[in-house]
């Protein structure tokens, strides 16, 4: 019982725990090279949510120092994670252009297809 | 003078940053060749006077901005790194010349321009991984070498360079997310993204938060291990260095994974290794168990390969064991053993692709079956080949035999006989896929397909050379790499619980 409402009082980490695994199945399980960066793109997009949510205080300000308030949240994990997100989104995008060129290439997008295509010649 | 010196550990960064911004917007090869020599040329003389300077007074600490550590992002210069960084920016030095006949004959000539920016760009990233002393700004920096190092893989001539390049992108991207979600626990327990403060901090949360510290642990380790190519987290390595320009193939081989061992290093003896009781946790065996795995299996692969580049790639994958193996045994011989062997495989393997590559330039193939007899048509190419193959074996000699005499000597001290042993046995494979290829290529006769090469013009031919000279050099005189590494490993072990 305890477990559980452990699991309820955290439950921003296991909404991010959960969207990590999504991410990182739909990498191991699927063929398709698109359908592969989305899942990347979700297992990335679950570490933001693992640094930010910490850094959120309730009640918690900007941190502007002002006799009124005492409570400040910490600004540090947004910065970071905007620069997490620029090297997610360049991955992104360097493998969707991959992506691109693998399909003039081969003529599929699909992993067995290519290895079919790679052994026949 | 006077004014630049302080600034060595920012500039060893900012120059290939801004060489390689001018490379994109020059179209020409020819004259993103000359910048990027240029670059590669100034390198060595900035590492090398940091490494001089920590040699006589100590660590180097440059804060970015003038920000005070642990707020600023700190660069920070110790004898380790000091090391590793001359490693990277000579090879760096020594390898570019052979680059611009390689790439113009390998890569069109609209693409040749943006294969120098990459390379400029990766040797960033690889610089700054090196030099920074902040655990996410070496993450900034791991993705920069990465996906310049993808793009890089996916210029190569063949189309599966391009496959390749993708398997890559997708293993690297998980390797660097699990990193960065080690980074995010032990930032959630400290509050700190610098090494030496996180190291001080974690100090007082363990054990209380143990299994937190031992969750980022175990992200850190899967994470950089993926980089590195751990066995078995290779599996993206030898269709990338199979397909990736010659050239690249030997910047990414020597340097790109040396790096990242540099970066499990620092993770193991600068932070872990000095805030919590290691030896409770079973991180020695389980490296040693993988390194030992990697020495036999990736070499066995390696005596049935039939492509050249592949077959060396699994032998970087078996020779990277030997490092890890070091890593493992974390003892004064075995780890200066594992870092002089950073030093040697990159020289060695460095020279060996090298001298691929100019194969590939005269015969236009790598396939070990149309090479036979080639050694007659280019001598002192295959004669550096095989001073680098003995090597690979660790015959005395050469510098192999030295990092493998300090490893054998670490397992000694720890009277693990079992572990002299599998050394010596494992380097017995190295030599029958080494001797394989001395075998066809010196004594078969020549095939038509190499009866018109020749070895290749000097800005190919004295690269190789160089390299292979070193290989034996560093047999002889150790004493700027076991002495160097020796001095970085007191210091590690110093501060070790």
């Amino acid at each position: 019982m305890s477990m559980l409402m452990s699991l309820i009082e955290h439950y921003n980490y296991v909404i991010t725990i959960f969207l990590m695994m999504t991410g990182l199945y739909i990498v191991v399980a699927r063929g398709n090279m698109v359908k592969k960066l989305v899942g990347l793109s979700i297992f990335q997009t679950s570490v933001y949510l693992l640094y930010i949510e910490p850094g959120k205080i309730i009640g918690g300000t900007a941190p502007i120092i002002d006799p009124a308030f005492t409570v400040y949240s910490n600004p540090l994990p947004h910065v970071l994670i905007l620069t997490a997100i620029v090297v997610g989104v360049a991955t992104l995008a360097l493998g969707l252009a991959l992506v691109v060129r693998i399909n003039e290439a081969y003529g599929t997008v699909e992993e067995d297809e290519i290895f079919e295509r790679d052994r026949n010649t | 003078m006077n004014a630049v010196l302080p600034h060595l550990p920012a500039l060893q960064v900012v120059i290939p940053l801004l060489g390689a911004l001018l490379a994109g917007f020059l179209r020409r090869g020819g004259v993103a060749f000359a910048l990027a020599l240029a670059v590669s040329w100034i390198m060595p003389f900035i590492s090398g006077a940091m490494l001089w300077q920590t040699l006589l007074t100590g660590p180097i600490s440059y804060h970015l901005g003038g920000w005070e550590p642990p707020w600023g992002i700190e660069y920070r210069v110790d004898v380790l790194n000091g090391f590793v960084l001359v490693l990277v920016s000579i090879v760096g030095a020594v390898i570019m010349p052979f680059a611009r006949r390689s790439v113009a004959f390998e890569i069109e000539e609209g693409r040749q321009a943006w294969f120098y920016c990459m390379y400029l760009l990766c040797l960033t990233g690889l610089l700054g991984i090196t030099v920074t002393g902040d655990v996410f700004n070496a993450f900034v920096f791991l993705e920069i070498s990465s996906l310049s190092s993808y793009v890089l893989i996916a210029l190569g001539p063949d189309r599966r360079a391009l496959l390749s390049a993708f398997q890559y992108l997708i293993m690297g991207t998980i390797g660097a997310t699990f990193y960065v979600i080690g980074v995010g626990l032990l930032y959630l327990l400290t509050g700190s993204l610098n090494m030496v403060d996180i190291a001080a901090r974690l100090d007082s949360a363990w054990p209380e938060y143990s299994r937190a510290i031992v969750a980022a642990l175990a992200f850190v380790t899967v994470g950089v291990s993926l980089k590195l190519a751990l066995f078995p987290l290779h599996a993206w390595l030898p269709n990338g260095y199979a397909y990736a320009p010659s050239w690249a193939t030997v910047f990414l081989s020597a340097t790109a994974t040396k790096v990242a061992i540099y970066l499990l290093i620092r993770f193991y003896f600068s932070i872990f290794g000095v805030a919590i009781d290691v030896d409770t946790l079973p991180i020695s065996e389980i490296i040693i168990a993988l390194s030992v795995a990697a020495m036999f299996i990736a070499s066995l692969i390696a005596v049935f390969e039939e492509n050249l580049k592949r077959m060396l790639a699994y032998s970087s994958v078996a020779q990277i064991g030997y490092i890890t193996l070091g890593i493992g045994l974390a003892n004064q011989p075995g780890l200066t053993g594992g870092l002089v062997h950073i030093v040697n495989h990159a020289l060695m393997k460095a020279a060996l692709f090298l001298a691929i590559g100019a194969i590939f330039y005269r015969a236009r193939t790598v396939r070990l079956t149309e090479l036979a007899g080639i050694g007659r048509k280019m001598p002192l190419t295959m004669a550096a080949f095989t001073i680098a193959g003995f090597g690979l074996i660790g015959a005395p000699g050469t510098s192999g035999f030295i990092s493998k005499w300090y490893l054998a000597i670490g397992a000694i001290d720890k009277d693990w006989w079992v572990l002299v042993f599998l050394i010596m046995a494992s380097s017995l494979i190295a030599l029958v896929y080494v001797g394989r290829v001395l075998e066809v290529v010196w004594l078969r006769k020549p095939t038509p397909e190499v009866a018109r090469a020749s070895d290749p013009p000097p800005s190919m031919l004295l690269p190789v050379l160089a390299l292979a000279s070193a290989t034996i050099y560093l047999g002889f005189d150790t004493e700027w790499t076991v002495g160097v590494a020796g001095n970085a490993v007191e210091a590690l072990l110093g501060g070790l619980r």
